[in-house]
């Protein structure tokens, strides 16, 4: 590929995305320090520790899809957002009724497998 | 949606931008297929979450897992998939000796990893520990396993691209191959978020 002078308008969207492939780092970084962290270290009450680990997890999940896969509300990046989404549709689906309906039948037939 | 793209595509074939709007098309077309991997995984990991306390006498997780060797494979995947970014960058830029670079940084790192992966995996089963050992260890080798069998065909994928790129360079074949592969190393990454979240964490209280 020919090498050639950028325009301000590229040379302003590359530095843009090298800003976000940063900004996704620096944030992805933090959102694993903060579970790691309380997980070693914090004497919280089992329930807070599960929502804060699974809050980070959740967050930093948003921070890759919208930094390093790009996926953002743009127009034309619809039909990438509407295919995630439905995914993510089916998956709460199968895996929220497949806990659900196991963790059910434990605590009626078999209470010693419940965490 | 993606007809409209080629529609699209027909109405403006004239305007020389055929190349692009294939990648295009390949682009989407790889963002179906991990997507579907996805459900995998998530499949994967109800299994693992239903069980996770079915222990049968033999060791829990809270006995196995080690936090901060997991914290450095999270680090190697999170640096790595970083230094991907700046492939991509790089590609963008039309600076093939960059993307090389980059590419050849992502695979050490990605090495590491899987490196780290098979060494707890041996550990584990020279200690009895196998995924014959109970259902909690079975769904544990399958889970962390067909994600580590990921990250190793990305690896192999990465190998393939840097012969490629060294040989071609950057064009219309190579460009949008690189853009596949930046999806499936994030993707990894991201699926990797839930496994030590989910698994290790969690399995660590």
């Amino acid at each position: 590929m020919s090498r050639r002078t950028l325009s301000d308008a590229e040379a302003q969207e590359r530095a843009s995305e090298q800003r976000n492939y940063l900004w996704g780092f620096a944030l992805a970084l933090i959102l694993t320090l903060i579970p790691f962290g309380v997980a070693a270290f914090a004497e919280w009450r089992p329930l807070h520790l599960y929502l804060l680990i699974g809050g980070c997890a959740l967050v930093q999940v948003v921070v890759h899809f919208r930094c390093f896969l790009h996926i953002t509300l743009a127009r034309n990046k619809r039909e990438d957002l509407q295919l995630i989404l439905f995914t993510v549709l089916i998956l709460s689906i199968m895996v929220g009724g497949t806990l659900w309906i196991l963790f059910n039948l434990y605590y009626r037939m078999m209470p010693d497998m419940l965490p | 949606m993606a007809t409209d793209t080629l529609t699209n595509h027909d109405a403006h074939a004239h305007d020389g931008h055929e190349h692009h709007d294939a990648g295009a098309m390949k682009v989407f077309g790889f963002w179906i297929y991990l997507m579907s991997d996805l459900v995998i995984f998530g499949s994967l990991f109800a299994t693992f979450g239903v069980l996770g306390t079915a222990t049968a006498g033999g060791p829990t997780s809270q006995e196995i897992f080690e936090l901060p060797f997991v914290l450095v494979e999270t680090f190697l995947l999170l640096v790595s998939s970083f230094t991907f970014g700046l492939a991509v960058l790089a590609q963008n830029a039309g600076d093939r000796g960059a993307v090389l670079k980059w590419l050849a940084v992502t695979f050490l790192l990605g090495f590491g990893f899987v490196a780290m992966e098979v060494y707890e995996f041996h550990h584990l089963i020279a200690q009895g520990h196998g995924p014959d050992r109970s259902a909690f260890l079975s769904a544990f080798f399958t889970l962390v396993g067909t994600h580590g069998l990921h990250v190793t065909f990305g690896l192999i994928w990465i190998a393939t691209m840097f012969i490629q790129i060294s040989r071609r360079g950057l064009d219309s074949v190579t460009k949008p191959r690189m853009l596949c592969l930046s999806l499936f190393w994030h993707f990894l990454d991201i699926v990797w978020i839930c496994v030590f979240s989910f698994v290790y964490l969690f399995g660590a209280m």
